[in-house]
C-alpha cells in the first residue's frame, strides 16, 4: 500500500484495527505489573505489521489484548482498541466470541502446544468452521477445511485431515494452525512468533505463506517476533516494543535503514547477518522487571545515549517523518551518529596438531527389542552415516544442518556420551574404545560440552558454588582455598557477580545460566568444548555477548570448539572451517570462506539463502527446499538430498552416492580443501542462483 | 514473568529453612504431622506413660466402659484399653516405618540403576520386580512367618521385601526422565564416577516422587502388619498390638463396643495421616505444582 493511501485511509478513522493509549496490568503477589503502557498500533487491510522486540517486551501480551485473551490476573486501566471501529473493550462475551476465529484469528505460539494432540487436523479445523459459519451439513464442512488446507499449501490435505497433530512436521504443524485461524475468513490475523524454534528452510517457507494470503486474502497481518530478518522481509510496517513500552514505530524501509532509537539500534547491532562480518554487540544489561517503573526512559539504563536528562519526566514520542516515529528524547544525536557495527578482524588461526579425529563414524539408535529384530520390520534410525572429521588445536569447527540431520548426535557420540555403532574416535592418537582408565579421564578432563538449554544443565539442587567447582574437584589436586580462588577467577571471566555464588540455577537469568555452565567446562582448561547450540534458546541481545566471551575464552584458553548451530550467522562469526551436514551425512566442508561462496553444495546454497536478511530492498532470488527432511530411518538412495535437490541431474542422483571430494582444485582432501558430496560438476555447482 | 524469590530461601547456599517454611505453611502436611507427630512419641514412650500395665488383668472390671480409673474403659479380661492402645502401637508403627525403610534402601538403588543403566540391566531388574509384586502383599506375609519365627523382625523384612517393587518402580520412572536431562549428561562429560552420578546428580532431583510413593507406603505397611496380627500372626498374646486387639475385640462386640472402636480409631487416625501427609508433600515437593501455585 502506498503512503497516500496509508494517510487516506488513517484519515477517514475506519480502520481494520486500531490500539490507542492502551495500558496492560497484571496483578500479582506483592504489586502490579505493568505489562503495557501507552501502546497505540494500527493495522490496515492487506498489511503487515511486525513487532518486534526481547522477550519480556510484551509482545504477546499485545496480542492477547487485542482479541481479549489475557489471564484473569489482568486489567486494562486506560486504553482503546477499536475493530473496524467497533470498541473490543465494550464487548460482551457474546460478541467477542463471535469476533474471534470469525473476524480476528489469533494463531498462538509454539503450534505442538495449541493443536489438541487428541484431535485430528481435520477435525480441529471444521469445529472452527461449524462454530462461525453457517454450513450445512458435514460435506460442506469438510470442502471448507480442504480448501483452508490448499490456502496453506499443506502436500496431501485429503491425507492430512486424518492425521494428529504429533504425525506432522514442525512446519506442518505451523500450516495446519494457521489454517484453524484462517478457516473462517478473518479480516485481522495475529501470528505470534510463527517461525520460531523452525528451521530457516521452513521459515522461509512459511514467510512466503504469509505473504501470499495478505495478497490473495484481504486480510491485515499482525506478526510478532523476535527475529528482525523476517520482519525486514515481510513486514510493510514495524513496531518495536521494549520493556512494555513502544520505542519506535514507522515503515520497515524507514526503521531498518535509519533506526531513529537506541534500542533500535542496539537490537540491530546484536543480530548477527550473513556476509557482513559484522562484530556483534551485545545490549548491556538485561529487560527490567516492570514492578515499578522508574522515572524518564524505561530504556535509558541499557542505552548508550542516555544522559541525566533521560532520567526524569516522561518520554514524548517524537516525529521524525510523517510514518515514523520515536520514543526518545536524543533520536536526532542517535540518528546523527549511530551506534556502528564494526567490522570483525576475522582471526587468522593457525590451527595445531589433530585433537580428535573421527573416521567412518556411524551411529544407529533405537535399533529394536530383540524380537522385533528377529521378525524383521524394524529399522534403527539412522542418526549419523559414515562421518569422518578433524578438530585441530585452536581451530572452531562448525557443524550447520537443519534438525534432525544428525548434528547433537554427533556432537555427543564423540564425547562417547553415546558409544558409537561403527567407526573410530581417536583423541591425540589414542583411539577412544580402547583407551585405558587414566587415558580416559584425561579425556574426559580436556572434552567439555556445553547445551542449548542451559537452565536444563546445571543440576537444579545445586548453587553456583557446587555446579563450578566440580570439574577441579574431580582432575586438580587444589585445595578447598585454591579451588575457591579458581571459582573467583572463572566467574569474573563469565562477567558474572560473585554474588551469585549462593544462588540455585532458577534463580539465574538464561544468560547468566548459559555463563555458569560455560565457567563449569572451562573450569579443568579443557582442550575442545563441544557447544550444542549454545546460544539459540537465548534472546539475541544476550546471544551477541555469550558468542563474545566464547570467542574471549577461545583466545585465552587455546581451546578448540566443535560448534553444532542452525543458525548460519551464528556460524559465520566464529568458526573458522565449517561441515555441512544433512540426515546423517556432511555433504560439504571447508573453510568458512569455501563454504559460503561458490561452488556450492545445492544444500549449502539453499540453507544460505533460506536466511531473511535484514536489509528491506534485498529480494535476491531464494531457493525453497520441497519437503521436509526425510526420515532418517529410511534415508533416500543414491545422495539422500535428490528428494529435495533444486538442482538434481536425474538418476544418478537417485543411485549413486557421490564422495565427498575436493572442489578447489589442490586434489587433495586434507580437512582444510573445499569438499562437496554432489554430482554436480564444479561450473553448475557456481551458478548464479538466477539460473536454477 | 516475575522471579518471586524469598529472601530467606538461600541463606548461604542451605535450602533447608525454605523448605521447612513451605512444607509447614501446606495445610496438609501441618495437619498431618499435628496428628503423626503425637502419636509417634506417645507410642514411642509406651509403658513410661501409660496409666497402667498393659498386660495386668481385673477381672471385676471387664468390659468397663470409659472413665473413672480406666480413661478409655477395659478389655474382656479387665486390662486398661489406653495403656494397650498405647503399647499395642509400637509394633505397628515399627512395622510402618520400619519396612518403609527396607523397602526404601533396596528400592530406591534399584530403580536408579535400573533407570540409568536402560537395556538389558533395566529388563532383568524389573521383571524380577514384576515377580516379587505379582505375589499378594498377605500371602507372601503369611507364608513368610509360617516359616519364619514370628517375631515383629521377621515381619518388617517380609513386609519390606513385598514394598521394594513399587519403590523401585516409581524411582525407576524418575530416573529415566531425569537421566536424559542435559545436566547429566554434562556428569558424564565430566567424567563422574556412576555412584556420583546416580547418588548425587540424579537422586537429589528424584527424591519428590519417592518421598511421597513412601509415606504412602508407611500406611499400607502399618495395615499390613495389623493385618497379619488380626490373623494370629503378629507377636502374638498377650501383648498388645492393634490388629491382634481388633481381633480379639470382635468376638466380644455385644459386651463392650469400645474395645473394638479405640484401636481401630487409632489405626484409622494413623494411616489416613501418613496418606494425608503424603499427599502435603506431593504438593510441596512436587517441582510443577510448586511453579503453578507461584
Amino acid at each position: 500500500m502506498s503512503r497516500q493511501d496509508f494517510d487516506r485511509r488513517s484519515s477517514q478513522g475506519d480502520r481494520l484495527l486500531s490500539v490507542d493509549g492502551l495500558n496492560v496490568e497484571f496483578a500479582v503477589p506483592g504489586g502490579t505489573i505493568r505489562a503495557l503502557r501507552d501502546v497505540s498500533i494500527s493495522v490496515e487491510t492487506g498489511e503487515t505489521l511486525g513487532i518486534a522486540g526481547e522477550s519480556g517486551s510484551g509482545k504477546s501480551t499485545l496480542a492477547l489484548a487485542i482479541v481479549r485473551y489475557l489471564d484473569s490476573n489482568a486489567r486494562v486501566p486506560s486504553g482503546e482498541i477499536r475493530f473496524k471501529g467497533r470498541d473490543l473493550l465494550g464487548m460482551s462475551r457474546r460478541e467477542l466470541q463471535s469476533l474471534r476465529g470469525n473476524e480476528i484469528a489469533h494463531v498462538a505460539q509454539n503450534a505442538s502446544r495449541a493443536l489438541n494432540p487428541s484431535l485430528t487436523i481435520g477435525e480441529q479445523i471444521k469445529e472452527t468452521v461449524e462454530l462461525h459459519q453457517d454450513v450445512s451439513g458435514n460435506a460442506a464442512a469438510m470442502e471448507r477445511v480442504y480448501e483452508v488446507l490448499h490456502q496453506v499449501n499443506i502436500p496431501d490435505p485429503e491425507g492430512m485431515v486424518d492425521r494428529y497433530p504429533n504425525e506432522l512436521s514442525g512446519g506442518q504443524q505451523q500450516r495446519a494452525l494457521i489454517a484453524v485461524g484462517l478457516s473462517c475468513n478473518p479480516e485481522l490475523l495475529i501470528l505470534d512468533e510463527p517461525t520460531t524454534g523452525l528451521d530457516v528452510t521452513t521459515q522461509a517457507k512459511l514467510l512466503d505463506l504469509i505473504e501470499e494470503l495478505k495478497a490473495e486474502y484481504d486480510v491485515g497481518i499482525v506478526l510478532i517476533t523476535h527475529n528482525l530478518g523476517v520482519i525486514a522481509q515481510i513486514a510493510d510496517r514495524v513496531n518495536i516494543l521494549y520493556a512494555g513500552e513502544m520505542m519506535e514505530k514507522g515503515t520497515v524501509r524507514e526503521v531498518f535503514e535509519e533506526p531513529a532509537n537506541p534500542y533500535t539500534q542496539a537490537l540491530l547491532a546484536t543480530t548477527p547477518e550473513l556476509d557482513k562480518n559484522k562484530e556483534l554487540r551485545a545490549i548491556p544489561g538485561q529487560i527490567p522487571e516492570l514492578g515499578s517503573i522508574p522515572d524518564g526512559c524505561i530504556f535509558a539504563d541499557r542505552c548508550a545515549f542516555a544522559t541525566e536528562e533521560c532520567r526524569s519526566g516522561d518520554i514524548d514520542v517524537e516525529t521524525v517523518s510523517p510514518t515514523h516515529q520515536t520514543r526518545c528524547r536524543r533520536w536526532e544525536t542517535a540518528v546523527a551518529d549511530p551506534i556502528e557495527t564494526g567490522t570483525a578482524t576475522r582471526r587468522s588461526s593457525t590451527p595445531g596438531d589433530v585433537i580428535l579425529s573421527i573416521e567412518n563414524l556411524v551411529k544407529h539408535y533405537d535399533e529394536g527389542a530383540f524380537l522385533r529384530n528377529l521378525l524383521g520390520d524394524h529399522q534403527p534410525v539412522r542418526a549419523v552415516r559414515d562421518v569422518s572429521l578433524t578438530i585441530r588445536e585452536g581451530e572452531t569447527v562448525g557443524l550447520v544442518g537443519e534438525s534432525g540431520c544428525g548434528k547433537s548426535t554427533l556432537g555427543r557420540t564423540l564425547l562417547r556420551l553415546h558409544d558409537p555403532t561403527t567407526g573410530r574416535i581417536t583423541f591425540r592418537g589414542t583411539d577412544l574404545a580402547s583407551m585405558s582408565k587414566a587415558q580416559r579421564r584425561e579425556f574426559r578432563s580436556e572434552c567439555q560440552i556445553i547445551f542449548q538449554d542451559p537452565e536444563a544443565s546445571l543440576n537444579p539442587r545445586k548453587t553456583v558454588n557446587e555446579i563450578v567447582p566440580r570439574p577441579l574437584r574431580l582432575f586438580t589436586d587444589l585445595d578447598e582455598p585454591a579451588r575457591e580462588e579458581r571459582v573467583e577467577e572463572l566467574l569474573d571471566q563469565v562477567n558474572l557477580s560473585l554474588d551469585l555464588k549462593t544462588k540455585f540455577p532458577h534463580e539465574l537469568s538464561g544468560g547468566q545460566q548459559q555463563r555458569v555452565a560455560i565457567a563449569r567446562a572451562f573450569a579443568a582448561n579443557p582442550s575442545l568444548v563441544v557447544l550444542d547450540e549454545p546460544v539459540s534458546s537465548l534472546d539475541v541481545s544476550v546471544q551477541a555477548s555469550i558468542l563474545n566471551l566464547l570467542s574471549e575464552l577461545r583466545e585465552e584458553y587455546n581451546t578448540s570448539y566443535l560448534l553444532i548451530s542452525h543458525d548460519m550467522g551464528v556460524i559465520e562469526s566464529v568458526c573458522d572451517r565449517l561441515a555441512i551436514m544433512y540426515l546423517g551425512k556432511i555433504v560439504e566442508r571447508g573453510t568458512l570462506e569455501d563454504v559460503f561462496e561458490p561452488p556450492y553444495h545445492p544444500y549449502t546454497r539453499s540453507l544460505l539463502s533460506s536466511i531473511p536478511s535484514l536489509d528491506p530492498d534485498d529480494d535476491t532470488d531464494r531457493i525453497r527446499l520441497e519437503g521436509d527432511v526425510p526420515s532418517a530411518r529410511t534415508p533416500p538412495s543414491g545422495c539422500s538430498f535428490h528428494t529435495r535437490c533444486p538442482q538434481k541431474i536425474g538418476e544418478v542422483c537417485e543411485a549413486e552416492e557421490p564422495p565427498l571430494e575436493a572442489v578447489d582444485g589442490t586434489g587433495g582432501d586434507g580437512e582444510a580443501a573445499h569438499c562437496v558430496s554432489c554430482h554436480l560438476d564444479r561450473e553448475e555447482m557456481s551458478r548464479p542462483l538466477d539460473d536454477i | 514473568m516475575m522471579a518471586t524469590e524469598d529472601t530467606t530461601s538461600t541463606f548461604g547456599g542451605i535450602e533447608i529453612p525454605d523448605i521447612v517454611r513451605r512444607l509447614l505453611t501446606n495445610r496438609k502436611v501441618a495437619i498431618s504431622l499435628a496428628v503423626l507427630i503425637p502419636i509417634v512419641i506417645v507410642t514411642a514412650l509406651g509403658e513410661t506413660i501409660a496409666p497402667h500395665d498393659s498386660l495386668t488383668t481385673d477381672v471385676a472390671n471387664r468390659y468397663a466402659g470409659p472413665g473413672g480409673t480406666y480413661p478409655l474403659g477395659t478389655d474382656n479380661l479387665g486390662r486398661d484399653l489406653l495403656s494397650r492402645v498405647i503399647v499395642g502401637g509400637q509394633s505397628s508403627l515399627l512395622l510402618g516405618f520400619g519396612a518403609t525403610g527396607v523397602s526404601l534402601a533396596l528400592g530406591v538403588p534399584i530403580g536408579l540403576i535400573a533407570g540409568y543403566a536402560k537395556g538389558r540391566i533395566d529388563e532383568v531388574l524389573m521383571r524380577l520386580m514384576d515377580i516379587v509384586m505379582s505375589v499378594p502383599v498377605l500371602l507372601l506375609g503369611v507364608l513368610i512367618l509360617v516359616a519364619l519365627p514370628s517375631n515383629i523382625f521377621n515381619v518388617i523384612v517380609a513386609v519390606g521385601a513385598v514394598f521394594i517393587p513399587r519403590i523401585a518402580r516409581v524411582t525407576r520412572s524418575a530416573t529415566l526422565s531425569v537421566s536424559e536431562e542435559p545436566y547429566v549428561l554434562a556428569a558424564k562429560a565430566r567424567g563422574e564416577s556412576t555412584t556420583h552420578i546416580l547418588f548425587k546428580e540424579i537422586l537429589p532431583n528424584v527424591t519428590a516422587p519417592i518421598i511421597i510413593e513412601g509415606s504412602i507406603r508407611v500406611g499400607y505397611a502399618i495395615l499390613v502388619g495389623t493385618s497379619l496380627s488380626f490373623l494370629g500372626l503378629g507377636t502374638g498374646p498377650p501383648h498388645a498390638d492393634w490388629g491382634y486387639m481388633i481381633a480379639t475385640a470382635r468376638l466380644h462386640i455385644y459386651q463392650t463396643p469400645w474395645f473394638l472402636l479405640w484401636p481401630s480409631l487409632a489405626l484409622l487416625v494413623t494411616i489416613m495421616s501418613t496418606n494425608v501427609l503424603g499427599d502435603g508433600l506431593r504438593d510441596v515437593l512436587d517441582p510443577r505444582a510448586t511453579e503453578d501455585n507461584l
